[in-house]
């Protein structure tokens, strides 16, 4: 368990280091797909299988794919330089250093009211139950959300008509 | 013995590394790329306060599956603004989109 925590950490660490690191941007979708299957490991040692599952399939099989398709349709040229930072790296690299200590410190000084009970054996039928009843509204607007969302890349990516 | 504050500290460093990449991206698509991380690493700390602070309960949990929602959406819109950006300008890069910018 302990082993497998710091290999899949320092994987998606490293992958998401890579993701902002390089100046090729296909290289950098590779990376994050790299970056999110280590967050499917973690969901693993977590016992969420239900999610882990989600997130191969959602993000890995359809974002980074969408984004590819977006690099593809989009970037002209040469690709190694496709990926460069602004003028704002500095302050960036001040706000993140800032953001993450500050995170960091809250998250080692607060007092965690951790829980030793065993965790369900099957998520799907647990996270059904919670979707179809007690989270049914949100469930209903997300679909809303997704139809709206579809709906508005459709018409936004369509091709303008020429006046 | 990994606890919750390993998996807190660990989607805290996924967060500000996918903050740099918003921050600091010239290309639209490399900015989402870093929102998508973030996404991401809030992801990890609902799945790790469902499993250790509330096992029996996933409400984390399903939060998560609503973040992931939120997250295709996004990227679906995002891609087509993008796709849209490019035909009317010929360019993606944040810099040069100053549209709005009063």
């Amino acid at each position: 368990m302990t082993v497998v925590f710091w290999i899949a950490a320092a994987l998606t660490v490293l992958a998401a280091l890579t993701m902002v690191g390089v100046t090729n941007l296909v290289h950098s979708a590779l990376a994050l797909a790299l970056s999110l299957l280590g967050i499917a490991v973690l969901f693993i040692l977590l016992s969420a299988d239900f999610l882990a599952a989600i997130q191969i399939l959602i993000y890995v099989g359809a974002v980074v794919v969408l984004l590819v398709f977006g690099i593809m349709l989009i970037q002209r040229g040469d690709m190694k330089e496709s990926n460069l930072p602004n003028r704002y790296v500095g302050v960036a690299t001040l706000v993140v250093l800032v953001v993450v200590g500050l995170f960091s410190w809250l998250i080692s000084t607060t007092d965690w009211q951790v829980s030793t009970a065993a965790p369900v054996p099957s998520t799907v039928e647990p996270i059904a139950r919670l979707l179809f009843t007690r989270y049914i509204i949100p469930f209903e607007v997300a679909g809303l959300l997704l139809l709206a969302a579809v709906i508005g890349a459709i018409i936004l990516a369509r091709e303008v008509k020429s006046k | 013995m990994i606890t919750l504050t390993h998996y807190l500290v660990l989607a805290a460093v996924l967060f500000g590394i996918g903050l740099f990449g918003a921050l600091t991206k010239r290309n639209a698509i490399g900015i989402f790329m870093g929102i998508e991380l973030m996404l991401n690493a809030v992801n990890l700390n609902l799945v790790a306060f469902s499993r250790f602070i509330t096992p029996q309960v996933l409400v984390g949990q399903t939060f998560a599956v609503f973040t992931i929602v939120v997250a295709a959406a996004e990227i679906a819109v995002g891609l087509a603004i993008a796709i849209t950006l490019y035909r009317e300008r010929s360019t993606i890069n944040a810099d040069e989109l100053d549209l709005m910018k009063w």
